[in-house]
């Protein structure tokens, strides 16, 4: 896959779709990000289409963007006025359920990614679809274009909640019969909400609030050196010959 | 008297031998024909996506190897080319050849298990005790490089942990391994891994005639496969297969040939394709797989005997110092220090890193906000894929198909339910 064919694929989806599509490409991954609406009619459009031809839809998962880019330790400031020992924030595996943080404030929280692949013209395209109401994220199905994106739908479903317009069967399938909640959301707790044991008195398992202690060793940090110039810079070091 | 006849549900696992792991299957019953078939996958889920969210980079290594746990090495080196490419670093020349070699040794050990258990599913005991043979044999070059048969963690950021051994352990003396038995598992490791391997390559093409000879031709192994399960090529692109679940079915799809990464683009070897897209032929794309993977190894082998040179990149940011530069340098200790604790940052982007695993494509699908931690990890499992298909082929067959089915699809639950 080289960086011509990324190139000419976004051209192509450009000079075909226009505005439907906004189109990046990046590292010569193409992206497209789709509004809902238009979703069914560009999917099947990229399958049949001589062009495209993506005759696979190879992956979908569903994406919460809750607490994107937020950090638990500042570091930029740090070196001032001296490290912070104290951890704050509510990243992922810090809260329980009962303290867990107030969600959809994010605008564009849940995203429905696919990844799709044309085997006759071996290249991918990777297909956003942002949901307009994150309190009932809703997406339209694929199953209609490629029926192996059943499962991948209900995976979305069962992890986050995603409702997928069209679905002929969308059941929970990762999670255990009866489970409540959507559990990769960002504001579920990673210890998760119940937990089941065996009771020797009542003689059957039963499932109790969980007693794990929300527990997280490193703290979440964004350090602006992570470009490796600093590294590259470094790289002269006389410790590293030997 | 007219009779009423019913169909009748029939619960399948998920505690099963054939069900490979925790399959459970409601099926849907016309006599011992199937009529519907509904798989309830998810009893061994672990949410190990999640889970990889709240840890840094590179404590997550050892999930992957826990996902598809018969081929560990395939699963490490999706999650960690998508690292790598979202930190934009080229790993040594010498690292890729040992991932390349140790990707196709990984192909053996999953084929391997699937040739003995699917076989064992349908009746044939033999292969099983055969083929496990020859994957102890591969399990010990896991153990001699990273120290451990299965869950290896060997594939890291920037390389591999550590360079190939110079010298291959051995057996010791002991009440169950004495005598001409000991010189025999001895043979092969007087030298260096690299040695080793040389003489299990040079052995192994017998050792898949063997298995050739108890199934190639064997009849009740052709009645229980032949014409079974059939997958057209376009239902298999329909239902999001990949791997011998395409190729079987005729369709030329190989991303080591087509998107090759590691070595593969240096490397000489053939895709087997098959005609009938039922279970034998994928059966014969297996075996023949196995052979390429061979051929691949004894090439790796002689470029790695003949060129030594680093195995990881010389960037501390991502790699750790030597311990015995630790001993001297305030600086390589402080990097150590960050490294095992705080971990690295990866730049803000979004990534899909696919590798032609034994099974079919195993991506990894990465989200990073510029944080020491993955914002999103999703691992595109090619079981969980195959597996869903399961209805709209097995309708019409036989209850007996469905282990076919099963054992043909290559099931392995810890990647499909991840």
């Amino acid at each position: 896959m080289s960086d011509t064919s990324a190139t000419s694929l976004a051209q192509q989806l450009a000079a075909r779709f226009g505005d439907t599509l906004s189109i990046s490409t990046v590292r010569h991954e193409t992206i497209a990000e789709v509004a809902g609406a238009d979703l069914v009619a560009v999917a099947t459009a990229l399958r049949d289409e001589p062009t495209f031809r993506f005759s696979q839809l190879i992956d979908l998962c569903g994406i919460d963007y809750l607490g994107y880019g937020q950090v638990e330790w500042t570091t930029e400031t740090a070196t001032g006025t001296g490290f912070g020992r104290g951890v704050e924030g509510q990243a992922q595996g810090r809260f329980s359920w009962a303290e867990r943080p107030a969600g959809g404030h994010a605008p564009r929280r849940f995203a429905a990614v696919s990844q799709l692949l044309s085997i006759e013209h071996n290249r991918r395209l990777r297909l956003h679809v942002f949901c307009e109401d994150d309190s009932l994220p809703l997406v339209p199905s694929l199953t209609l274009v490629w029926p192996g994106v059943n499962w991948f739908e209900r995976e979305t479903f069962d992890l986050y909640g995603i409702i997928f317009d069209g679905h002929p069967d969308l059941r929970r399938i990762l999670t255990d019969y009866g489970f409540v909640g959507h559990p990769f959301r960002k504001d579920f707790p990673l210890s998760g909400n119940v937990e089941v044991r065996y009771d020797p008195e009542q003689k059957r398992v039963i499932y109790e609030p969980v007693s794990i202690e929300p527990r997280v060793l490193v703290p979440r940090v964004i350090r602006d050196d992570t470009d490796l110039m600093q590294a590259r810079a470094e790289a002269a070091d006389k410790w590293r010959e030997n | 008297m007219a009779q009423e006849i019913r169909n009748y549900t029939m619960n399948f696992g998920p505690q099963h031998p054939a069900a490979h792991g925790v399959l459970r299957l409601i099926m849907e019953m016309d006599g011992e024909t199937i009529v519907r078939v509904d798989p309830h996958v998810g009893l061994l889920h672990r949410g190990t996506e999640k889970l990889a969210e709240s840890k840094p980079f590179n404590q997550s290594i050892g999930y992957m190897d826990r996902l598809d746990y018969v081929s560990m090495m395939c699963s490490e080196h999706a999650y960690v080319r998508a690292i790598e490419t979202l930190l934009g670093i080229e790993i040594p020349e010498r690292a890729q050849y040992i991932r390349t070699m140790f990707d196709e040794i990984t192909r053996i050990l999953n084929h391997l298990m699937w040739l003995g258990s699917s076989g064992l599913d349908l009746g044939a005991m033999a292969v099983f005790l055969y083929a496990f043979r020859e994957r102890e044999e591969l399990m010990d070059v896991y153990e001699a490089v990273s120290g451990a048969r299965l869950h290896a963690t060997y594939y890291r950021p920037g390389g591999v942990y550590r360079d190939l051994p110079a010298q291959m352990s051995q057996y010791h003396e002991s009440p169950w391994h004495k005598g001409k038995d000991l010189k025999r598992i001895n043979r092969w490791r007087e030298g260096s891994l690299l040695d080793y391997l040389d003489a299990f390559t040079a052995d192994f093409p017998t050792k898949v005639d063997e298995y050739e000879e108890l199934l190639t031709a064997n009849r009740i192994w052709k009645q229980r496969t032949v014409g079974i399960g059939v997958v057209s090529p376009e239902l298999a692109q329909q239902w999001s297969m990949t791997g011998v679940m395409l190729r079987g079915s005729g369709v030329e799809w190989d991303l080591r040939k087509k998107q090759p990464y590691a070595k593969y683009a240096e490397m000489d070897f053939d895709i087997p394709v098959g005609v009938n897209g039922d279970c034998y032929d994928r059966y014969l794309c297996r075996v023949e797989e196995m052979r390429q993977s061979n051929r691949i190894i004894r090439q790796c082998v002689a470029w790695l005997r003949a060129n030594p040179g680093p195995v990881t990149v010389l960037d501390y940011k991502v790699i750790p110092p030597r311990r015995a530069v630790m001993k001297e340098s305030m600086e390589a200790l402080i990097h150590h220090f960050k490294l095992f604790t705080e971990g690295y940052c990866v730049p803000a982007g979004e990534t899909y890193c696919a590798v032609e695993a034994p099974k079919g494509e195993f991506g990894c699908y990465l989200v990073s906000d510029g944080a020491n931690k993955p914002f999103r990890v999703h691992l595109r499992a090619p079981g969980f894929a195959h597996l869903s298909s399961m209805d709209s082929i097995v309708r019409g067959h036989m209850l007996a198909d469905v282990v076919a089915m099963i054992g043909t699809y290559d099931l392995v639950f810890g990647e499909v339910d991840r």
